[in-house]
C-alpha cells in the first residue's frame, strides 16, 4: 500500500510540474491544485499506515488504547484542504480577473512588469 | 500576565480587523479602526519585548494543552525583535495609508486586510510549531494576494499571478516538508523536534527535508536563484502595499529560515550551512548586479531587498554568534530602511507623475525635504556611516574576517559598494538633474504630501538612532544569537518539566 500511494504522490507531483510549465494561466493553477494533493497525500503516507483502532479515549481513561491510529496526520491534511479550498477560490477568481484586464490566458505575454 | 502578552499581538489586529470590517460602509471608521489597531499592537509588542528582554524566553501553552501536544507560542529575544519591528512597519504604513490610499481600495477592505496581514507575520514570528508556522503563512499570503490586487490594474494582475503561483509552490513544498518531518519525528512542536532530531536514525533524511525547508522558505525569503517573482510584483501595488512588503513579507521567510537553520537543521552545519553561505553570496551580487540595471525607481528598490536578503542569510552560513548578531542587526537594519525608501518613492512618484527615474527630475530643488527624507535611508542602505546600515555591513565584515572567510567579506564589502552606486543613481537622476522638459504633469503639488512624510521621517529618525545607539543593539542581537545558537533556554521554556 505504501509503494501504490508513493507511485500516486509521485504522479501527482509530475502531472502538477508539467501543468505549471505550460504557458497557461489556467493549467498553471490547475498544476498548483494537483501539488497541494500530492502534499496531502505525501504526508497520509509519511506518517505511516497502518490498520488500527481509532483513536478514542475510554470513560475514565487519560490516553487511548494501545495500537490506536495515529488521529495528528488527518488533523493536518483536514487543516490543509480547508486553507487550499480557500486559496484556490482566490486563485480562480484571480485568474479570471486577470484575464478580463489583460484579455490573454498566456503567461508569456504578461510582459508589462518585467 | 505573560499569556495575554504572548496572544495580544495576535488577537489586536484580529479584533480590529473584524471590527473595521463590519464598518465597511463608513471609511471614517475604518481608518480610525487601523490607526488604533496598529497603535495598539505596536503597544502590546513592546510590553512584551520588555517582558521578554527582562524574564528571559517567555511561553504559553494554547488550552493549557502541554507541549508537545497542544499549539505553543514562544517568544526568545529574536521573535520579540520581530514583533516590535512589524508592529513598527504597521504603524507606520498605517499612518502613511491615511493620506496615500484612494477610496476605492479603502472600501474594499484596505484597513482590515493589513491588520490581518499583520496578525498572520505576528503568528509565524511567535508561533512554537511547524504546522502553525504553516498556517501563519497561508494568513499572511492570503492577506498579502488581497493586497497586491485591489486595485485591478493591469500591471498588478500581471505581477500578482507570478507572485501567487510561487508562493503557492512554496507553500506546498513547506507543507510536504512538514509531512515528511512528521513523519520521522513523530512530532511537530519544534522545542521538541530539536530533541528528536538530534537522535534520529538517519541523519541524511534529516538533511533531505532541510533541504526542501530551504527551498520552500527560499522562495518565501527571495534567495537566488527563487527571486524572481520579487521584482516582478512589488512595484505594482500602491507604494503603501509595497512598503508593508518589502518590509516583512520577505523578512518572515528569512525568520523562518534563520529559526529552523538553528533550532532544528543542525547535525550537518558543514554541508547545510556551506549550502546557504554560498547561497547567500550569489543573492547579494544577482541582487544588486539586476538593480544597476534598472530605470524604475521602485524596480531598483525591489532588486535591492533580494541583494539584501543575502546579507541577512550570510550570518547564519558563518554560522558564528558574531555573524548571526550580525544577521539580526541587518535586518532590524534592513526592515526600517527599506520599508521607508519605498514610502518615499510614493511620495517622489506623486510629485513627479512618473516612476520612470528618466521622467523624473528636480526634486532637490524643488522639495529639499523629501530630498533629506530618501538621502538619510538612501545612504544607510549604501551602509554610510554613521548611519545603520554602516554597523550591520560592519559586523557581519568583522564576523567573517574572524574566521578567515575572506571571499565572503570581499563580496560584502563590493556588494556594498555597488550599492552605493545604484542609490547615487535614484539620487542623481530623481533629485539632482532638472525636470526634464517632456516631463509628465505631477499627481500632486506642494502641501499634499507634508502629512506623508511624518511617517517617514519618524522611520528615519529611527534608523539614526540605532546608528547612534548601535552598541546597544549590538548587545541586544548578540543576546538574540546566543539564544539561538544554544537553545536549551528555548527548549527548556516550551517542553517544561518533559524530558
Amino acid at each position: 500500500m505504501n509503494v501504490l500511494l508513493a507511485i500516486a504522490v509521485g504522479g501527482l507531483y509530475a502531472a502538477g510540474l508539467y501543468l505549471m510549465m505550460r504557458r497557461s494561466m489556467i493549467k498553471a493553477i490547475l498544476g498548483l491544485a494537483l501539488l497541494s494533493h500530492a502534499a496531502n497525500l505525501l504526508i497520509f503516507t509519511a506518517a505511516d499506515l497502518t490498520r488500527a483502532r481509532p483513536p478514542l479515549v475510554r470513560e475514565h481513561a487519560t490516553a487511548p488504547p494501545p495500537a490506536s491510529a495515529d488521529p495528528i496526520p488527518q488533523a493536518l491534511i483536514l487543516t490543509a484542504i480547508v486553507i487550499g479550498f480557500g486559496i484556490m477560490a482566490f486563485a480562480l477568481v484571480l485568474v479570471h480577473r486577470t484575464y478580463t484586464v489583460t484579455g490573454t490566458d498566456d503567461l508569456d505575454r504578461m510582459r508589462s512588469t518585467e | 500576565m505573560t499569556h495575554q502578552l504572548l496572544v495580544m499581538p495576535i488577537v489586536i489586529p484580529l479584533i480590529f480587523a473584524a471590527t473595521a470590517l463590519a464598518a465597511r460602509r463608513w471609511p471614517a471608521a475604518q481608518r480610525a479602526l487601523g490607526v488604533a489597531g496598529a497603535a495598539a499592537l505596536l503597544a502590546a509588542a513592546l510590553a512584551l519585548f520588555a517582558r521578554v528582554a527582562r524574564d528571559g524566553v517567555q511561553v504559553v501553552q494554547l488550552g493549557h494543552w502541554p507541549a508537545p501536544f497542544g499549539i505553543t507560542l514562544v517568544a526568545d529575544i529574536f521573535s520579540a525583535i520581530m514583533v516590535v519591528l512589524a508592529a513598527v512597519i504597521g504603524a507606520s504604513v498605517v499612518a502613511y495609508s491615511l493620506f496615500s490610499i484612494d477610496r476605492g481600495r479603502e472600501a474594499f477592505g484596505y484597513y482590515p486586510l493589513v491588520l490581518v496581514l499583520l496578525m498572520g507575520v505576528c503568528g509565524a514570528f511567535l508561533t512554537g510549531d511547524i504546522f502553525n508556522l504553516y498556517v501563519w503563512f497561508e494568513v499572511m499570503l492570503i492577506a498579502s494576494f488581497v493586497l497586491m490586487t485591489l486595485g485591478g490594474e493591469r500591471a498588478q494582475m500581471e505581477g500578482a499571478i507570478k507572485y501567487v503561483v510561487l508562493n503557492l509552490v512554496s507553500s506546498a513544498l513547506f507543507l510536504a516538508g512538514v509531512g515528511i518531518l512528521y513523519g520521522m519525528a513523530g512530532t511537530l512542536n519544534m522545542a521538541d523536534l530539536h530533541g528528536r532530531l538530534a537522535g534520529i536514525e538517519h541523519p541524511g533524511l534529516v538533511t533531505v527535508v532541510a533541504m526542501l525547508f530551504l527551498v520552500a522558505f527560499g522562495i518565501k525569503a527571495a534567495v537566488f536563484p527563487l527571486f524572481f517573482w520579487l521584482p516582478a510584483s512589488y512595484h505594482n501595488p500602491p507604494a503603501a502595499v509595497s512598503a508593508l512588503f518589502s518590509g516583512l513579507l520577505t523578512k518572515v521567510g528569512v525568520y523562518a529560515i534563520l529559526r529552523v537553520f538553528t533550532l532544528l537543521f543542525v547535525q550537518d552545519v558543514g554541508f547545510t550551512h556551506w549550502i546557504i553561505l554560498v547561497i547567500a553570496a550569489l543573492t547579494m551580487v544577482t541582487g544588486v548586479l539586476g538593480a544597476v540595471a534598472q530605470g524604475e525607481f521602485r524596480r531598483v528598490l525591489s532588486f535591492h531587498i533580494v541583494s539584501q536578503i543575502g546579507y541577512m542569510i550570510v550570518g547564519l552560513g558563518l554560522f558564528t554568534p558574531l555573524a548571526l548578531a550580525g544577521s539580526i542587526f541587518y535586518i532590524v537594519h534592513h526592515i526600517l530602511v527599506k520599508a521607508n525608501l519605498f514610502l518615499v518613492s510614493g511620495i517622489a512618484e506623486r510629485l513627479c507623475g512618473s516612476r520612470q527615474l528618466k521622467e523624473m527630475g528636480g526634486l532637490y530643488r524643488a522639495r529639499p525635504a523629501v530630498a533629506a527624507a530618501f538621502l538619510v535611508p538612501a545612504l544607510s542602505l549604501a551602509g554610510v556611516p554613521p548611519l545603520s546600515g554602516f554597523f550591520a555591513k560592519l559586523i557581519l565584515v568583522q564576523s567573517a574576517l574572524e574566521i578567515r572567510a575572506y571571499p565572503t567579506a570581499a563580496v560584502l564589502v563590493g556588494v556594498g559598494l555597488l550599492t552605493l552606486f545604484s542609490m547615487s543613481k535614484i539620487w542623481n537622476e530623481a533629485f539632482w538633474k532638472p525636470l526634464p522638459p517632456d516631463a509628465p504633469a505631477p499627481v500632486e503639488h506642494g502641501r499634499a504630501v507634508l502629512p506623508l512624510l511624518v511617517p517617514v521621517a519618524g522611520l528615519a529618525a529611527m534608523t539614526v538612532a540605532i546608528g547612534i545607539f548601535a552598541e546597544s543593539l549590538l548587545a541586544l542581537c548578540y543576546l538574540a544569537a546566543g539564544q539561538l545558537l544554544d537553545p536549551s533556554s528555548y527548549v527548556a521554556a516550551v517542553m517544561g518539566e518533559l524530558p
